[in-house]
């Protein structure tokens, strides 16, 4: 079986696909970077990274034959875990308003919008390491310590309709959504593969999440 | 919020060099044993910066690149020589997060809204290395510190930003090497002009410096090569297979240090910023 990384020309694919490969010989998978979309149907796990806007994240993953049919299939309806990082979770919400109003896949309720910190003086994008707070328990944050540092680059948050989702929070001037999830998927804003022991706990939890 | 320690290497050929005022680039070692050193002492990111890639128009860098991303996994900056999205492209499929621009960018401008398009702004961090002229003016330089440009440093930072750069390198190359401290004032002048976060590079002598250029320069990150690599050379045990016998080896097989260099351990170095109360990540290890 596969840990499938999508590949839709998103920037730093191959450093995400590192620390998988890092993680995944534990597990005994395997780690496929693709942008085929059959490769999908031999999936354990599905991950999507994403580095750049919105919208052209969206451009580039519906510019892949067959690629947003066969994910709703197998995350959908198959229920493997899916893991969406950066722009790959903001994706994951009804609408980006990054340059413009943009749908998203729509699997989480919820916006992604400009960060507006409480304090000016906090410089656009957030851009480094800052600390985590966990909304509700889950699996894939086993052994993570309240307070842990991840790494973060973004513009934008996503503000989710039902709290429920919101599973970590980050504070930058006033607190932010760090990690989203329901069922089998879970999305983080922060980048568990720059993330150093934190990311690399997160990543191995996600290759062992039995959802 | 944390302030980064980002360790700079300077890469040449096979060997993590250091000079002065970007000249004399002498051999310390291999640029992977010390990258996955500093990983572990808690390095917030790495910078590779291929020193002669821009001179003679070589990549030579990829495979450093390659393996380092394999075995670190905190953000890894490459810089050096690139001049086309092409070359942007085949660091980030070696395994980089993001890529500094210089020399092409002064040239082609244009080359920073292009890459920031196709890669992410966040991917794109342009790399200012000035000379002080006085009065509060400073040039900005190319090619690894050899070409001046005619453009004042403070002004084409702001354009930069302006094209798209999603972070700014800022190195002095009067204050490279010399362990005199940084250039607080060109690092202040440029993190007061921009939006976007600016790392300090060029002059650490001390961990004094360090904190100087974070309270006084409001560097949002610090870029440190010689403090903590002379450190290293010093402590750790140094074969033949650290490096590959090209270039000046004769101060490495010494073992020197620098007499400006008050040189220090990367995880020394947070535990006194923390105490001068700055928020840094505290070491992990992985």
């Amino acid at each position: 079986m596969n840990v499938v990384i999508i590949d839709y020309g998103s920037g730093n694919l191959r450093s995400v696909a590192k620390a998988f490969e890092r993680a995944a010989g534990e597990f005994g998978l395997t780690v496929a970077v693709t942008a085929d979309a059959r490769a999908l149907s031999d999936a354990s796990h599905v991950v999507l990274p994403g580095v750049g806007a919105f919208a052209d994240c969206k451009r580039g993953l519906e510019a892949l034959p067959g690629m947003a049919e066969a994910l709703e299939k197998t995350v959908l309806d198959d229920g493997k875990p899916f893991l969406g990082i950066c722009v790959g979770m903001q994706l994951m919400a009804s609408v980006g308003r990054e340059h413009g109003r943009h749908r998203g896949l729509g699997w989480i309720a919820g916006e992604v919008v400009p960060l507006k910190p409480s304090d000016t003086g906090l410089k656009i994008p957030h851009m480094g390491w800052n600390e985590l707070f966990f909304s509700s328990a889950h699996p894939v944050f086993d052994g993570l310590r309240e307070g842990a540092h991840a790494y973060f680059v973004h513009s934008y948050a996503f503000v989710c309709e039902e709290s429920a989702h919101r599973l970590a929070t980050v504070d930058y001037g006033g607190p932010v959504t760090a990690a989203i999830g329901r069922d089998n998927m879970i999305g983080t804003q922060f980048h568990p593969e720059k993330s150093q022991a934190t990311g690399l706990r997160l990543i191995g939890n996600f290759l062992g999440w039995k959802c | 919020m944390t302030v980064r320690v980002i360790p700079r290497l300077e890469i040449k050929g096979p060997n993590l060099v250091k000079g002065i005022h970007f000249e004399g680039l002498r051999v310390l070692g291999k640029p992977e044993v010390f990258a996955r050193h500093y990983y572990e002492e808690g390095a917030d990111e790495l910078i590779y910066i291929d020193a002669v890639a821009s001179l003679y128009g070589r990549n030579s860098i990829l495979g450093i690149v390659e393996r380092t991303a394999s075995e670190t996994f905190v953000p890894l900056t490459v810089a050096g020589g690139l001049r086309t999205l092409d070359d942007i492209r085949q660091v980030l499929r070696a395994g980089a997060d993001k890529v500094a621009l210089n020399t092409a960018a002064v040239k082609n401008p244009r080359l920073i809204s292009e890459a920031a398009h196709k890669f992410g702004s966040s991917t794109i961090v342009v790399s200012i290395e000035a000379i002080r002229l006085g009065k509060g003016r400073y040039e900005a330089y190319t090619d690894f510190g050899r070409e001046s440009t005619g453009v004042d440093a403070i002004e084409w930072a702001a354009r930069a930003v302006e094209l798209g750069a999603g972070e700014l390198l800022v190195t002095s190359i009067d204050r490279d090497g010399g362990g005199k401290g940084f250039d607080i004032g060109l690092t202040r002048k440029i993190a007061e002009a921009v939006p976007v976060p600016v790392i300090a590079g060029g002059g650490g002598g001390a961990m004094e410096d360090v904190a100087e250029v974070i309270g006084e320069g409001a560097a949002d990150a610090v870029s440190i090569a010689s403090l903590l690599h002379y450190h290293l050379i010093r402590t750790l045990p140094v074969d033949d297979e650290a490096f590959d016998a090209e270039g000046n080896i004769e101060f490495l097989r010494r073992r020197g240090g620098n007499k400006n260099i008050a040189d220090c351990g990367l995880g020394v170095l947070k535990k006194f910023l923390a105490g001068k109360g700055f928020d840094v990540r505290p070491a992990e290890g992985s």
